[in-house]
């Protein structure tokens, strides 16, 4: 199919940026997106010209690291995948389509399609984690029953890759869809217990400190997620944090 | 707990603690107008108590006016927040694609909302403190009229098709507000895991009665002036 693409360019953190157009012909049905966009970008270079920048890494829906809003939808329109998941048979031939970096003060622009989520780096070091020293006698990890209804749901909860989809789709820019699935992991074991008024304080505190929106429920995020985390982790953190102010 | 009440999360807890206030008067005043329809007498005998009563003016109305101006003033509060998130716009944006028309415009439907509050502040409450606190007649009743006077002066103001046609127009936008708001308040207080479907039912329920109720109320008096 041959198609038009109007690119987000910008050459740097400072540039001003804009909207570009290419063209791209014969992509097949079969390419993933970012296949898609490695053969712009060999055009481009072939054409002596900047390739366009972003985000890769597994190509395989893992890693969180692919970025992009396309068409108006975080990682496109298609539902439960990343954007290196999204195959070229989601779009027409002679289509037009949009591409632009994830849009959020918390989330600058470094180049291109390329957005700094450092953000979500910090909100992790201010408590998505348990403090498990590796004194060797550590216990095993049978010795704690854990219900199979309680592990499912740390694990789903688990499952967020931190792409930002949901700050990127959300009209607020509201990140609580990632917090609140961290939060929610360690919330449900036992394990989480010993540190979870402090975990919550210090992550909602740092989320707040970083500039993202509130959420106002639209419910956006999680029909965006490629995960499918639940907006019932929102609910859960807010529970947790009601809990640890008390 | 004052640090919680700083946090996002905590603003929103306490959007929702007003707007579970605000739900609860609009099923009591709801209750009460109906009674306009069903039996005039039981309307103006309750309206009279709920207007005289120290405990209802002194006590609840304060704090109805409270969580009235608190929900709008902490709603463009955080709109403007909000809307800071997020510096550059996208160039395109489909909004449609994952969430509800209702949810994305809860301020407008609530700027609705508060025109609605001044008109209907100018129709009863601003003429009811006139005639309780400046002229200081706490009777209930008026010149030409048998009894006391809130039937007459309800059916009296349904009259104009305009006022009818304006008050149609907001509740429909009430029920946009609500469409989403009661959901929403519930997930903000953390209180949906679980029970989401059901609660989207009642607020759909809800969202439903609640306007419509009021649109009826306004018709049949208009009707029936």
């Amino acid at each position: 199919m041959n198609l038009t693409l109007k690119i987000w360019r910008q050459v740097d953190a400072k540039d001003k940026g804009k909207m570009v157009d290419y063209k791209v012909t014969e992509i097949s049905g079969s390419m993933s997106f970012l296949e898609m966009m490695d053969v712009l970008n060999e055009q481009l270079v072939n054409a002596g010209e900047q390739p366009v920048a972003f985000d890769h890494d597994c190509r395989e829906g893992i890693c969180g690291m692919c970025s992009m809003y396309i068409n108006g939808e975080a990682h496109g329109p298609d539902r439960g995948v990343t954007t290196c998941q999204l195959h070229m048979r989601m779009f027409k031939d002679g289509d037009t389509i949009t591409i632009e970096p994830w849009r959020a003060g918390a989330f600058p622009v470094v180049k291109d399609l390329v957005v700094d989520r450092s953000a979500f780096d910090r909100i992790q070091h201010a408590g998505g984690y348990i403090s498990v020293n590796t004194s060797g006698n550590t216990q095993d990890a049978n010795a704690i029953p854990i219900s199979k209804q309680a592990a499912d749901t740390a694990m789903d909860a688990a499952t967020c890759i931190g792409c930002g989809a949901c700050v990127a789709t959300c009209k607020n820019s509201s990140a609580m869809l990632f917090v609140g699935a961290k939060v929610s992991q360690y919330a449900l074991l036992p394990q989480g217990q010993v540190e979870a008024a402090d975990r919550v304080r210090n992550m909602v505190a740092q989320m707040d400190l970083e500039g993202f929106g509130n959420c106002t429920n639209t419910g956006a995020c999680e029909v965006e997620c490629p995960k499918g985390i639940s907006l019932d982790n929102i609910a859960r953190m807010n529970r947790e944090l009601m809990k640890a102010s008390i | 707990m004052s640090g919680f009440f700083k946090s996002s999360i905590g603003r929103k807890v306490a959007m929702a603690l007003s707007a579970f206030f605000l739900m609860f008067f609009l099923l009591q005043h709801l209750a009460i107008n109906i009674l306009s329809v069903l039996s005039p007498d039981t309307f103006n005998e309750v309206s009279h108590f709920m207007g005289t009563n120290p405990l209802v003016q002194f006590a609840l109305q304060p704090v109805l006016i409270f969580a009235v101006v608190f929900h709008f003033v902490m709603g463009f509060v955080l709109e403007l927040r909000n809307s800071k998130a997020r510096k550059v716009s996208y160039a395109k944006n489909n909004g449609a694609a994952n969430s509800s028309w209702m949810s994305r415009n809860m301020i407008w439907s609530g700027i609705t909302i508060l025109a609605f509050i001044g008109l209907h502040f100018v129709d009863f409450w601003f003429p009811e403190i006139n005639t309780k606190f400046i002229q200081g007649d706490w009777s209930g009743t008026m010149e030409g009229i048998e009894g006391f006077r809130y039937h007459e002066e309800l059916v009296h103001k349904f009259a104009n098709p305009l006022r009818v046609g304006a008050y149609a127009f907001c509740f429909v936008l009430l029920g946009l507000h609500l469409a989403h708001g009661f959901t929403s308040a519930f997930q903000s207080m953390g209180g949906t895991a679980g029970r989401k479907k059901t609660l989207q039912n009642i607020g759909k329920a809800y969202a439903i009665i609640i306007p419509a109720g009021f649109i009826f109320i306004a018709i049949y008096h208009h009707l029936n002036h």
